[in-house]
Parts: C-alpha cells; sequence; structure tokens
C-alpha cells in the first residue's frame, strides 16, 4: 500500500484576512481557468466584500435547513482515469454524488444532488452562473472540478459559494490517487459540513465493525471496514472463527479485535498492510474488549484471570510489560480514554451491577460517576472531551450520554436493545448498534448528539461492534 | 518448574491416547446368529460411545454436564452441585479424561460484560470441581458471552436456558 493517500495542494478559506483581501488568487496549479497558459484572474469577489459572511456561519440556526446545490463536478477535458471506467466527466458527476449523500445523511442540510441539476462548465466552477441557481432557490451551491493528472493522479478542487450573496465562502484542493478519489468528495462534503456549521469534519473517516450472517445459533461473524458512508467495504476475516469487537488505531494501520483463532477468546493486533497479526500480550489468560489511548502508543485491555476480570494496558508497539490498571473482585472491563490521554472511563460491577467509573490513565483515583437510574455499560469519551456515550440498561439498552462527571443524563434512543456507541470523529454523531428481538438480527444505526436524525447505515450484510476512526491522517 | 508442567501434559496426553486405543469394554457380539450371512465383514468397532468422550459424557449425565445461573449471578446453588458432584464422579471413573467448561450469558448484556460473565460463571463451576478433588490441569475454561445461544427466543426461558456452564469432554 502507498502511504501519500492525500495531499492538499492549497486551502485557502476567505475567512482568512489575508486571503479575503487578495482577490481569491488561486494556486496556479489548480486554477481550472488557469490550465491555459497566462495567468487569468477570477471574476469572482471582485470588490473584496466577504466581510459580512463570516457572521451569516456563526449563527448556529442559519444553517440547520440550508437549500445546497450540488452540480456534477466538471472536467478541464475528457480522460480517461482508473477511478471510472468512463472517464473524467463521468467521475464527476460521481464525486458530486458522494458529496450529496454525505450532506443529505447528515440530515442538516437541504442538498439538491447532480442528477437533479444542470451542469455548469469547466469555467463556470470559478464564475458560478448565480443567476441559474438563485432561480433554483439554492441558497448555497457547492462546485468543484476533477482533472486528471499525467501521472495518473486526481486533482479536485471544490468551491462552496454563498448564493444570495453571490460570493465564495470556502474552497480546497486535493491530489488524491484513482482509488482515494471519494477521499476527494468526503473532504469536499467535510469543506462544506465544517464552514456551515462551525463543527469540525468527520466524513473523510472508516468505520471497522463485525459483519453478520447466519442464523441466530450458529452465527458468523466477520471482521470488516468500510468508509463513513459504506463504500469500500472490505472483509477481513473469513468467519472461520468468530471475531468481536474491532477498533481501529488512530492511524488506520492496525485494527486491534477479538477472535476465537485458537478457540479461545484473545485480542490481536491486525496489521492492515502486512496483513499479519500478533496476540496483544503473551498469555494463555482471555483477553477481551480491546481500545486505543487517542495517540496510539497504548492498548487497553481487559483480562480475566481465575474467572476475575481486570483492566489492563500495554505498549501498542509490542513487547512491554502489561500494566494492570485495575485490581478489584468485580468484572473490571472496557475503558475509553479522555481526548488528552489523562483519564479512562471504564464499567465495573463491583457495585453489584454495571456501572460506569473513572480512574486516571495509570490506574489511580477509581471513582464511580454513574448514579441516574438503571445501569451504565460500554462507556465511549467523546473526541471533544465533553460528553461520554454509553449503554443506559433500564430494561431496554439505549444509548445516553452525560457529562464526564455523570450529569445531565440525555437518552438518545428507543430501540429494544442499542448498545455499544462509537463517536464521530468530531463528536456530533454516535454509531451503535441495534439487536431485534428474536431473530437477533444486528445493524448499526447512527444519532445526532442531540437525538435527531436517527438512521441506518447501509452494509451488506448484518452488521455490530461499529468503531469509528478518527479523520483520516 | 516448567518442565515439570509439560512432563505431565504430555504423560496425560500419551494416557489419553493409549485410553483410545484400548479394546471397547462392552465386545458386540458374534454375528453368530444370524442366518444369512453378511456379505460384509463383521463389524469390529463398539457399539456406543466410547467412554470418556464427548457423547459418552453427555448421555451419561442426562443434562447433568449444565448448570444455570440467575441473571448476572455466578454463585453455585445446590443444584448446580449436584450436577457437578455427578460430573465429578465421571471425571474420577475416568481418570485419563480431560474437560473443558464453557460459560455462557443470555443475549441481555452488552458483549465485553457477557465474555466477562461467562468466564466467571465457568471458573465458578471448574473451581468446584476442583474442591471435589479433580485435578486443575484437567480442567479449562472458555468464555463464549452471548455468542452461543441454546435457545434462541427472546424471552425470560429462554434466557435463563442460555446462562450456562457447560462441561465437554476434550475428546
Amino acid at each position: 500500500m502507498k502511504t501519500p493517500f492525500l495531499l492538499t495542494v492549497f486551502s485557502l478559506l476567505l475567512s482568512a484576512p489575508a486571503v479575503a483581501q487578495s482577490s481569491g488568487d488561486l494556486l496556479p496549479d489548480l486554477d481550472p481557468a488557469g490550465i491555459g497558459a497566462q495567468p487569468v484572474v477570477t471574476t469572482m469577489d471582485d470588490n473584496g466584500e466577504n466581510g459580512p459572511l463570516r457572521g451569516t456561519v456563526t449563527d448556529d440556526s442559519a444553517w440547520q435547513d440550508t437549500g445546497i446545490a450540488i452540480p456534477a463536478f466538471a472536467t478541464n477535458r475528457e480522460q480517461p482515469t482508473p477511478a471510472n471506467s468512463s472517464g473524467t466527466t463521468a467521475l464527476g458527476l460521481d464525486l458530486a454524488r458522494v458529496v450529496f449523500n454525505d450532506l443529505r445523511n447528515n440530515g442538516l442540510f437541504r442538498p439538491v444532488g447532480p442528477d437533479a441539476l444542470p451542469r455548469p462548465s469547466y469555467e463556470q466552477i470559478t464564475a458560478p452562473a448565480f443567476s441559474t441557481w438563485q432561480g433554483r432557490s439554492a441558497e448555497m451551491l457547492v462546485q468543484g472540478y476533477v482533472r486528471a493528472g499525467a501521472d495518473g493522479r486526481l486533482t479536485v478542487g471544490c468551491y462552496l459559494y454563498d448564493v444570495a450573496l453571490q460570493s465564495e465562502l470556502a474552497r480546497e484542493g486535493w491530489v488524491v490517487l484513482p482509488s482515494e478519489w471519494r477521499r476527494a468528495a468526503h473532504k469536499c462534503a467535510d469543506l462544506v459540513y465544517s464552514r456551515l456549521s462551525g463543527e469540525s469534519p468527520f466524513f473523510d473517516s472508516r468505520i471497522a465493525y463485525i459483519a453478520e450472517t447466519g442464523p441466530k445459533d450458529n452465527r458468523i461473524k466477520r471482521l470488516a471496514i468500510m468508509d463513513s458512508d459504506g463504500a469500500n467495504h472490505r472483509f477481513i476475516t473469513n468467519g472461520r472463527s468468530t471475531a468481536l469487537t474491532p477498533r481501529y488505531s488512530p492511524d488506520y494501520r492496525k485494527i486491534a479485535y477479538l477472535s476465537y483463532t485458537d478457540g479461545n477468546p484473545r485480542i490481536y493486533v491486525y496489521d492492515i498492510d502486512t496483513r499479519e497479526q500478533v496476540l496483544v500480550t503473551e498469555s494463555s489468560n482471555p483477553t477481551f474488549a480491546p481500545r486505543w489511548s487517542p495517540d496510539g502508543r497504548w492498548i487497553l485491555y481487559s483480562m480475566a484471570s481465575g474467572g476475575n476480570t481486570d483492566i489492563y494496558r500495554v505498549s501498542a508497539a509490542g513487547g512491554g510489560r502489561p500494566i494492570r490498571l485495575t485490581d478489584n473482585p468485580g468484572i473490571d472491563v472496557g475503558g475509553s480514554y479522555s481526548p488528552d490521554g489523562t483519564q479512562i472511563v471504564f464499567e465495573s460491577d463491583r457495585s453489584g451491577a454495571q456501572q460506569c467509573y473513572v480512574m486516571n490513565a495509570d490506574g489511580s483515583n477509581q471513582r464511580r460517576i454513574s448514579f441516574a437510574s438503571g445501569r451504565c455499560a460500554t462507556p465511549e469519551w467523546s473526541p471533544r472531551g465533553d460528553q461520554i456515550a454509553f449503554t443506559r440498561i433500564a430494561g431496554d439498552f439505549n444509548i445516553a450520554v452525560m457529562t464526564p462527571s455523570g450529569g445531565n443524563v440525555r437518552v438518545l434512543t428507543d430501540g429494544w436493545q442499542d448498545e455499544a456507541p462509537t463517536w464521530a470523529p468530531n463528536g456530533r454523531i454516535i454509531q451503535f448498534f441495534r439487536s431485534e428481538r428474536g431473530s437477533g438480527d444486528s445493524s448499526i444505526w447512527q444519532v445526532d448528539l442531540t437525538g435527531e436524525n436517527l438512521r441506518r447505515l447501509q452494509t451488506p450484510v448484518g452488521a455490530s461492534d461499529p468503531a469509528w476512526g478518527p479523520v483520516l491522517p | 518448574m516448567n518442565r515439570i508442567v509439560i512432563a505431565l501434559t504430555m504423560s496425560s496426553v500419551l494416557a489419553l491416547g493409549a485410553c483410545k486405543k484400548e479394546p471397547p469394554e462392552v465386545i458386540p457380539p458374534a454375528p453368530r446368529d444370524v442366518s444369512t450371512p453378511a456379505p460384509t465383514p463383521a463389524p469390529t468397532a463398539p457399539r456406543g460411545p466410547q467412554p470418556g468422550s464427548q457423547a459418552h459424557f453427555s448421555s451419561a449425565m442426562a443434562g447433568s454436564d449444565t448448570i444455570y445461573f440467575d441473571t448476572d449471578q455466578y454463585n453455585i446453588d445446590a443444584t448446580d452441585m449436584a450436577a457437578l458432584r455427578r460430573q465429578a464422579e465421571y471425571l474420577t471413573q475416568y481418570p485419563s479424561t480431560r474437560a473443558t467448561v464453557e460459560g455462557h450469558a443470555d443475549e441481555r448484556g452488552t458483549r465485553d460484560y457477557n465474555l466477562a460473565l461467562g468466564e466467571r460463571r465457568a471458573n465458578a463451576a471448574r473451581a468446584y470441581l476442583v474442591s471435589l478433588g479433580i485435578a486443575e490441569n484437567r480442567l479449562r475454561t472458555v468464555s463464549y458471552g452471548e455468542e452461543r445461544p441454546v435457545d434462541t427466543a427472546s424471552t425470560p426461558a429462554a434466557w435463563a436456558r442460555n446462562r450456562r456452564a457447560v462441561t465437554v469432554m476434550i475428546d
């Protein structure tokens, strides 16, 4: 595998004062209008009045129902590309479709996709026909282009315009391998999402999960990975032995997960490039519930000894001696680091039932944080640090969030058995899996931090144990 | 120390192998009374499962190979003790056998916790067998958490059947 997935070639937000006053020059390499020999002065933003725009996007309510037109991306020249059997023109359409689906599925915008819109010319990408879009009641316009370079790489540009003000809000461009073309589209969706919402990006990320097939009493469980929108799906294990609870390393190079491959439940660390795996620790004891530290240096795991389960930490580089973090006759299991790596939230039944506890990263100062009604299981610290998501068991199993001190509990779902929350990289969306009563069929769902926009993710087969990785490096 | 453990393990493996090769205790009757001789050679294999095998153990236990637990519990009650005593008697009768105690949980729990709970249940059963005199090195444990239900319904009765520890011979 090649490592240079994505190279950001320019990132010019008009909100950056220096750029705002420079009448929006593009780097020659990326200016669609600059394909000709001589430099071209772009026509947009002639009077340099983009100041008022900054005010409009800081208001949280303004963008919630924003109509966004996303026409097909243009290409400077129809060319063959490994990214699309029909060439760069067709690829431009697919790029816009990916952006459209990202923003539509987010539930915060009212995007209109390329299949329902006229196709702008290449020259119009930097000089939109605003009157056309005003006539279609679009408030925002996302345009882009794709060019195939001589080396096969693709250059993708993405522009966000405010139609009413006829101004550019943001632009960015990327050079990607043809196999990574979808990442450019996710980056574009991220640009639009973060510019309009003020939130951090998250679309350009991946999910590891367990693919489930077969009847309830003989279910086949395979480790699988996919992009955040379900594309680029790939099975990692063949299903011969049960696989459970994967977690991506922060750099996406490895996946820690549980496998029964030798007949016992043990955590393996799978290297995606070499396709080899090693035991997380040399022990004949069962190990489960792997978790990475935010810096990728440590792996938390739970290990049973003589029937009692405690939480340990071991160097992710391998070879180090495990450090025992809990030493309690109750079941201590799971664990999730705070984003700064200084604390760990975990679950324990030391009080008689599953509840959530916080300790320092060295195991000191263990204290219970969940005192609301019901039990607290599978706590996961938000990447923003301000919330902890968990499985609330109070009759049914549901996804809930609370503050790191256990306050302000909010239940976000109402399924029969919703469990195992995992955070989007920006801490605004939670995925989890839902099991159906009776059949036990599982599927991955996601919900906003507000409890809104609940939706099921499309997966090839049944799905459980989702683990959302960070924004791709 | 290590060497002793290895030696013990080796000898038990050898003993197990030897056991398998021994002639069956119950020799099938010779086909003397058969009026028309069978075209195939007379059967030489033993009838019924081999003592010490999983099939033989399971049939001899008649249900006592499994003990059941209350929700989130792993204590051994009087019923469990009776079942485990029958298991221990069998293991004593066939001293070259080894067994795995499988711990299970019902679906109404979170996955990681259920793995830990299954391990707890398997160890509780194993500890009781050891207290009855079964050597520790003859008994291993494995937790399947909620992954292997015997009753697939989502009812309290089904969950009760799934919260279990099952002793299985290592053939």
